[in-house]
């Protein structure tokens, strides 16, 4: 499958500016996707064939603007949501009651 | 008017989409969210590339163990400890006088997890993995790292389940040194082969004053 994840070769990405140091996570929900990851792989809810395949299936603009762990977070819900563990509404119910906490 | 959607940031609502899934996948009883707190905690603090670093120290003082390595690095990786998810098929690749080796996964992010934890965000992200592969002086440059023109430089990309792990050369000036010694001059960045490893010199530096 040569999508838009299939970089190799491509110009023009720009510079690669290593930094001297930087930490594991960036941000919490970063650690949070990556436990989620395991932990629903773990729950023998997708292969790592299925969630790259997930990956690849994003649209290429989003692919490309979205943050590493968002491809992730895109992908446990896309794998999720079709095998049906999961509903878009159990998870819009749950963002909105979340929303209304605050 | 604001921008409601500035791309080059998370979008604003992605924690709570996260927190949501995790909410969700918790009510089911299909997470713990106690044993997701412990794994965080062994990818963030426990496992790192001090774990190659030994792999390749060992390999420095031990020509026995340095044969095993390159000829069937998954089990010699397997004796001291360091397997597991993502290191379940492993290829150790050495770095002479004559060839310099550096790793990409141009398809994503594959890395070996048990060797040196999880890659850092440029090793992931769309610069590296798609200039390494057809320019990896002009990437070594922005390492700070020149080589003669001599030198052959070999790109590895990993494939589905296969892991790729640089065994640099040692340091001169290091003769007798014990291995314990020697696992301090190993950097991550030269078991990805966008570095080398320390000098005695530098050891001596970071120690004196």
């Amino acid at each position: 499958m040569n999508g838009i994840h299939d970089l190799g070769g491509m110009h023009g990405h720009g510079p690669i500016n290593p930094p001297p140091v930087e930490p594991v996570f960036k941000h919490d929900w970063e650690r949070r996707i990556f436990a989620l990851f395991i932990g629903a792989f773990g729950g023998g809810h997708y292969n790592v064939d299925e969630f790259r395949h997930a990956i690849e299936r994003m649209d290429p603009a989003h692919y490309l603007l979205g943050s590493y762990y968002e491809h992730w977070l895109h992908a446990i819900e896309t794998l999720l949501l079709e095998k049906g563990v999961v509903t878009r509404e159990e998870l819009d119910r749950t963002m909105a009651t979340l929303k209304g906490g605050h | 008017m604001s921008h409601d959607h500035d791309h080059t940031d998370p979008p604003a609502d992605i924690e709570l989409r996260v927190k949501a899934l995790e909410s969700v996948l918790a009510e089911k009883g299909l997470i713990d969210t106690g044993a997701l707190d412990e794994l965080i905690d062994i990818y963030e603090n426990k496992i790192g590339p001090r774990n190659g670093a030994r792999v390749v120290a060992k390999a420095w003082t031990d020509p026995d163990y340095k044969q095993r390595l390159l000829s069937d690095a998954t089990a010699a990786i397997k004796e001291l400890g360091f397997s597991g998810v993502q290191g379940e098929d492993m290829v150790v690749v050495e770095n002479t006088p004559d060839v310099h080796n550096m790793i990409v996964c141009t398809l994503c992010s594959c890395y070996p997890w048990p060797t040196l934890g999880l890659p850092p965000a440029w090793f992931k992200s769309a610069p590296y993995r798609s200039r390494v592969v057809i320019d990896p002086r002009g990437v070594l440059k922005e390492f700070g790292i020149s080589l003669s023109d001599e030198k052959e430089v070999r790109v590895w990309d990993s494939s589905a389940e296969l892991r790729y792990l640089v065994l640099p050369e040692r340091p001169a000036g290091t003769d007798g040194w014990h291995e314990d010694r020697l696992v301090d001059l190993v950097t991550r960045d030269s078991m990805i082969g966008v570095g080398f490893p320390k000098s005695s010199a530098d050891l001596h530096q970071q120690a004196g004053a």
